[in-house]
């Protein structure tokens, strides 16, 4: 210890110390959370039959989702009605954990799922019980890798999506505070049913509009730019001019004028 | 007091630099310029190794950066490298080595001297009259017609400007009873096909075979936006224009032409992404919001025998922003 506490009035000393304690509070903080990761279900096998599933479903509706959206999941107030919304959308709300929202805020916001996927599922039969909507679907269902078309992806995205999600699919600003959010790392089946349920915001796009398949070809262009290598360097964002030029003016400009700086310095 | 001109103060007392008076600053200095002339050399190796060592196809996972092609990243590095430290090491060596004493130089008259002024002219006056410029008039005619048809060429081209656009600003493609289909897809849509919050992308249907110019879709582009009929607050005019809640507007912005399709279903806001322009969709676009000056313009819409949606007739106004000559403001 006499070892290390001969360096602390060395001038490097604090922001040695202070990156330690960063660095510190970080990894603890990335464990932890890398922890819960991994105590998060793994997809279970749904394999209880519909009735108990729909059941079950009503018991997790009154205790959680009721106080707003009503006993009969009427809706009411600022709550919609969820008579006639499908399992779809169901699946893309509470599976994202935009539902139950944090707060009364613009927009339920992505976060961690509050049940699990045999909750989301037994809520989600219940809510289709009530009348017929647009279906949720899974992953497995969706052959978006093997039938998919990334370039048809891409017209129909910058066609479709690109106006509010971005064009490399990076979200935006909507109006008061409201945004579409990034479809960078969502699960294919989330954004099949944001198609087909227009939620919040998001209008519809039904089959019709957008068949089927064609919404594969939306999917496999999402993925194919999520791993899109960022060939130009650091992508900032994927956000477009603003960023850039933020960073081209300041550190650009930065790098510039301490180069002119030095270059006209008379050497001692 | 009157006034007195500016003293010339002359040059500044010259100060030696460390490396001129100190031979272990300036051999310093020497090594400075040298490492850094160094670091250049390893940039063009790596420049060197990059271009035959790495894969083209390699990639490279950088914090910050992200995934990247590892070839051209360190072809680019390299190649900076080598550039950067060359020119640091000149300036350095300038700076700290090279003789800075200051020098004063009187500036020299710019005009030749008269001598040689004369035997320019007498040299072009001579050599002229060898060519027989003087004698030939025929070939310093022709010369002079060719050289200034050549200077008229490049005006010529300026005609390419135009012509101008004549009333195809004012028109679209839409006529009555022309198709509206899905943009890509080119499919007929039913009133049907879109449910209550469901937007369509939407161009005029063409003959199988022919093709759209980027001319014409830069017009033609349309929303299609289905809402509960009894949420448009429309006068009877508008509201025959629109088929079971369905309503049909010019995508291209009346601010700037931009395509307006950000769509909140919630709202009934219609968005332009380049200025915020906002639109009420249940007031036939009126401008709520933004730099717009005027609604967007609204397609009357209704269906065929085969119970496809069509145009009911073209569009009153032009679309997209204003021009000199627009009819409506």
């Amino acid at each position: 210890m006499s070892q290390l506490s001969r360096y602390r009035n060395h001038r490097f000393a604090r922001p040695v110390l202070l990156a330690f304690g960063l660095l510190l509070a970080g990894g603890l903080f990335s464990a932890a959370n890398a922890a819960a990761e991994s105590l998060r279900a793994e997809p279970i096998a749904i394999s209880a039959d519909k009735s108990t599933l729909i059941k079950e479903g009503k018991e997790i509706f009154n205790r959680g989702c009721s106080s707003c959206h009503g006993l009969n999941a009427e809706g009411a107030g600022a709550a919609p009605s969820l008579i006639g919304v499908g399992s779809a959308s169901v699946d893309f709300q509470v599976a994202t954990g935009r539902m139950p929202m944090a707060d009364m805020s613009q927009q339920a916001a992505r976060k961690a799922p509050l049940y699990d996927e045999y909750e989301t599922a037994a809520l989600a039969a219940y809510v289709a019980s009530l009348a017929p909507g647009p279906a949720s679907v899974t992953n497995e269902e969706l052959a978006w890798e093997r039938d998919g078309n990334a370039a048809s992806g891409g017209t129909l995205f910058r066609n479709n999506c690109a106006m509010c999600h971005n064009l490399a699919g990076q979200g935006g600003a909507l109006t008061k505070g409201k945004y579409a959010p990034t479809v960078m790392g969502v699960e294919a089946r989330h954004i099949y049913e944001a198609m087909i349920t227009g939620p919040q915001a998001m209008p519809v796009f039904g089959d019709k509009i957008i068949s089927p398949e064609e919404k594969l070809d939306i999917i496999k262009w999402i993925k194919a730019m999520e791993s899109e290598p960022s060939l130009g360097g650091a992508s900032l964002g994927r956000v477009g001019p603003v960023t850039e030029g933020l960073l081209a003016w300041t550190l650009g400009l930065g790098l510039l004028i301490g180069i002119a700086v030095w270059l006209t310095a008379k050497a001692k | 007091m009157s006034l007195q001109p500016i003293q010339d103060p002359g040059l500044p007392t010259h100060v030696h630099r460390r490396a001129d008076t100190d031979p272990i600053a300036a051999k310093r200095a020497e090594r400075q310029v040298a490492s850094l002339f160094l670091t250049s050399a390893l940039g063009t190796i790596l420049f060197i190794y990059a271009y035959v060592g790495i894969p083209r196809d390699q990639l490279l996972f950088l914090p910050v950066i992200g995934t990247t092609n590892a070839h051209e990243l360190f072809l680019g590095l390299g190649l900076a490298i080598s550039l950067f430290f060359i020119g640091m090491g000149a300036v350095h060596w300038a700076k700290t080595l090279m003789p800075n004493h200051e020098v004063t130089e009187i500036r020299k008259e710019q005009r030749s001297k008269e001598e040689d002024r004369q035997a320019l002219i007498q040299t072009v006056q001579e050599q002229g009259a060898t060519a027989g410029l003087g004698r030939r008039t025929l070939i310093k005619r022709t010369l002079g017609l060719s050289l200034g048809l050549v200077g008229i060429a490049p005006i010529l081209l300026l005609r390419d400007l135009g012509p101008l656009p004549g009333n195809d600003l004012n028109e679209t493609s839409w006529k009555a009873g022309t198709r509206l289909v899905t943009d890509p897809g080119d499919r007929p849509i039913r009133p049907s096909d879109l449910e209550v919050g469901a937007v369509a992308q939407v161009l005029p249907a063409i003959v199988p075979g022919s093709y759209r110019s980027l001319n014409d879709i830069a017009k033609d582009a349309l929303l299609l936006i289905r809402i509960r009929p009894e949420e448009f607050n429309l006068d009877a005019e508008r509201l025959s224009w629109t088929y079971q809640g369905i309503i049909a507007f010019s995508k291209i912005c009346s601010h700037m032409g931009c395509a307006v399709a950000l769509y909140e279903q919630t709202t009934k806001h219609l968005l332009c992404p380049c200025h915020q322009s906002t639109f009420d969709v249940t007031r036939a676009a009126k401008v709520i919001f933004g730099p717009s000056a005027r609604p967007l313009p609204q397609l009357p819409i209704t269906v065929d025998a085969e119970g496809y949606l069509i145009a009911k007739a073209p569009f009153n106004e032009a679309v997209g922003p204003s021009f000199w000559g627009r009819d409506s403001a």
